[in-house]
């Protein structure tokens, strides 16, 4: 069997593999969002392409841009949805849908022991549902679609053991900001990771999907949570029953390293500006004033992050001069928060609400950032000039921290304003 | 497979979105690319790299974004052999499967803009500034697809 990643490559390969081998393998998904589908077609086209392998596994997701920005944006839109047409596409999700990979596990596009591909770096988060998911360029991406296939080196494993209990008030990003500063952005690079113990195994699906999508920041390839009850439950309520596809831990399995983390010690942590990597405890960094919060993206805008952010901010203000702008990860999300209430709490206390999708986390649209001002945003990547001007600072951190932050205009443990708040599960 | 040039020099940890920043993706020409290369360090980096065809850099050259464009703008502004201590996977994947030749080589020393350097990458070793260090040689598949010019030439080929 071997180490999860040995397990789904094996069956993706049509043999068995072991970590170091180079191997071709057939894509059981690929996906491309709007921001590199103009570049996919035009490989395709310049490479005399007009008939794809497999248009029933493939789909194109407008997260990134849409609504569209600028008339180059909505060209490529509309460009995109002829194409699919064309090219029967199984699926386009389109704009408001939301960001790729919260469709994907939300809507059960892809299930445990799928290889999975999709042109983004934050395919790793598909690793929460059991899969193995990863990126791809424009031109490799257009390869996958021509051919169906992929050339992959099998990753060696790290199996990071999550011990105890996240007290109340921290979440699944301070445990990504605490492997960041302990290990930086390369210990996991050309490698896998599987979360394990019992700290994961008291994660809810949203929780494990901020695990995995994080786990591209130290560089890993994949990020995987052994399917579980948690995983059984998911699927279950899409209608799919565990079988023999899904991947187990094998004891016998042959990791690289073993790391061990025990939850119940962490603290709120933040990173930035200008890299993930430099990460410390809230309570010791020197706190700017803050100009925009932002509640959104793959990382932390699913429903969860939303109850979280809305238990610190119900019954409060933002403090003056600042702007929050919250964007839920889907229209899923975007409707059950309205549902439960969660919206009116924001707009109470002053927040914009955009429409679902990656939002203001690219720079791209709906809430960049000036010269010279602070952000503090529950996303994943704080490079200057990522949300805007190059002279902007983006400190990175848990929706809970992003929501203090807001309502006191400064960097803030969330544990310092009542109601304490419940561990995310 | 040897390729030769004088260098740009650039740091550790220069990540995709320092690369190609994402409000430039959507260009197809990597000649128009070129204009925007390395503009996440600032403005000046897309005429620094036009005179050279080797850009060195540290540690994880390329990490974050999945986005090729980090690769193909450098290809658009003349760059035919990137160095690097280490790079980060997608980086290094993009490379081979757009055609760029890259070597990673972790002894590599500092460096000044302007040196030569000089790659084998059937053989595996890179010569800079006078010493000789061996690195991993690139396995036939992959070198298979640099001969071609990148993974879409491969295939376009093939048929
Ligand atoms: S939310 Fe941000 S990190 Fe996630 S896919 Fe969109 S742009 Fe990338």
């Amino acid at each position: 069997m071997g180490t999860l990643a040995e397990q789904i490559l094996s069956r993706a390969a049509s043999r068995p593999v072991r970590a170091g081998e180079l191997v071709e393998v057939i894509a059981d998904r690929c996906f491309v969002p709007d921001d590199t589908i103009a570049l996919v077609m035009h490989h395709l086209k310049r490479a005399g392409i007009t008939r794809l392998a497999a248009p029933e596994r493939l789909g194109i997701f407008y997260d990134h841009f849409a609504p569209a920005e600028t008339v180059a944006s909505a060209t490529i839109h509309a460009a995109g949805r002829r194409f699919a047409t064309e090219q029967g596409i199984a699926h386009l999700f389109d704009v408001g849908d939301g960001i790729s990979h919260q469709i994907c596990v939300e809507k059960g596009l892809v299930r445990p022991g799928q290889l999975a591909f999709n042109a983004d770096s934050h395919t790793t988060t598909l690793g929460a549902a059991g899969c193995f998911g990863t990126g791809l360029g424009a031109t490799e991406t257009a390869y996958v679609w021509a051919t169906g296939l992929i050339w992959l080196r099998v990753p060696t494993t790290l199996r990071v053991i999550l011990e105890g209990r996240l007290a109340p008030g921290l979440d699944a990003k301070d445990v990504c900001l605490t492997l960041l500063r302990e290990l930086g952005t390369r210990a996991a690079v050309y490698r896998a990771i599987e979360y394990h113990g019992d700290g994961v195994a008291g994660l809810g699906m949203a929780a494990r999907m901020t695990l995995c999508n994080m786990a591209v920041e130290l560089g890993a390839k994949a990020a995987m949570v052994p399917p579980d009850a948690v995983t059984e439950a998911h699927f279950a309520v899409l209608g799919i029953a565990r079988d023999e596809s899904w991947p187990r831990i094998d004891p016998d399995a042959e990791y690289e390293r073993t790391l061990r983390l025990d939850l119940g010690s962490l603290e709120p942590m933040v990173a930035g500006p200008h890299a993930v990597n430099r990460v410390s405890p809230i309570n010791e960094v020197e706190a700017p004033r803050i100009d925009q919060a932002f509640l959104g993206t793959c990382t932390n805008g699913r429903i969860e992050d939303l109850r979280v952010a809305a238990r610190i901010l119900q019954g409060r203000r933002l403090a003056p001069g600042l702007r929050m702008i919250v964007t839920p990860a889907s229209r899923a999300v975007h409707l059950a928060a309205m549902e439960e209430g969660l919206m009116r709490i924001f707009l109470d206390a002053g927040c914009v609400v955009t429409t679902s999708g990656c939002g203001a986390c690219a720079g791209l649209h709906q809430g960049l950032l000036g010269e010279g001002e602070v952000c503090i945003s529950s996303g994943s990547r704080n490079a200057p000039g990522r949300m805007g001007s190059r002279d902007a600072a983006i400190y990175l951190a848990s929706p809970a921290t992003v929501a203090a932050s807001a309502v006191t205009g400064r960097l803030t443990d969330p544990r310092t304003l009542a109601p304490l708040l419940e561990t995310m599960t | 497979m040897i390729l030769s040039g004088t260098a740009v020099v650039i740091g550790d940890e220069v990540n995709s979105d320092l690369l190609y920043p994402a409000r430039h993706m959507g260009i197809p020409d990597p000649a128009m690319q070129a204009t925007h290369a390395l503009t996440g360090l600032g403005p000046e980096w897309p005429g620094r790299v036009a005179t050279h065809r080797v850009l060195v850099a540290g540690w994880n050259l390329g990490g974050g974004s999945a986005r090729e464009e980090a690769v193909t703008a450098l290809q658009g502004a003349g760059v035919r052999l990137v160095v690097a201590r280490s790079f980060s996977r997608l980086f290094f994947r993009n490379c081979i499967n757009n055609g760029l030749a890259a070597v990673a080589c972790e002894a590599l020393p500092a460096l000044d803009t302007g040196a030569t350097l000089t790659a084998d990458l059937a053989e595996g070793w890179l010569d800079c500034a006078g010493a000789r260090f061996a690195v991993p040689a690139l396995p036939d598949s992959l070198l298979e697809i640099l001969r071609h010019g990148g993974l879409l030439a491969q295939l376009r080929a093939a048929a």
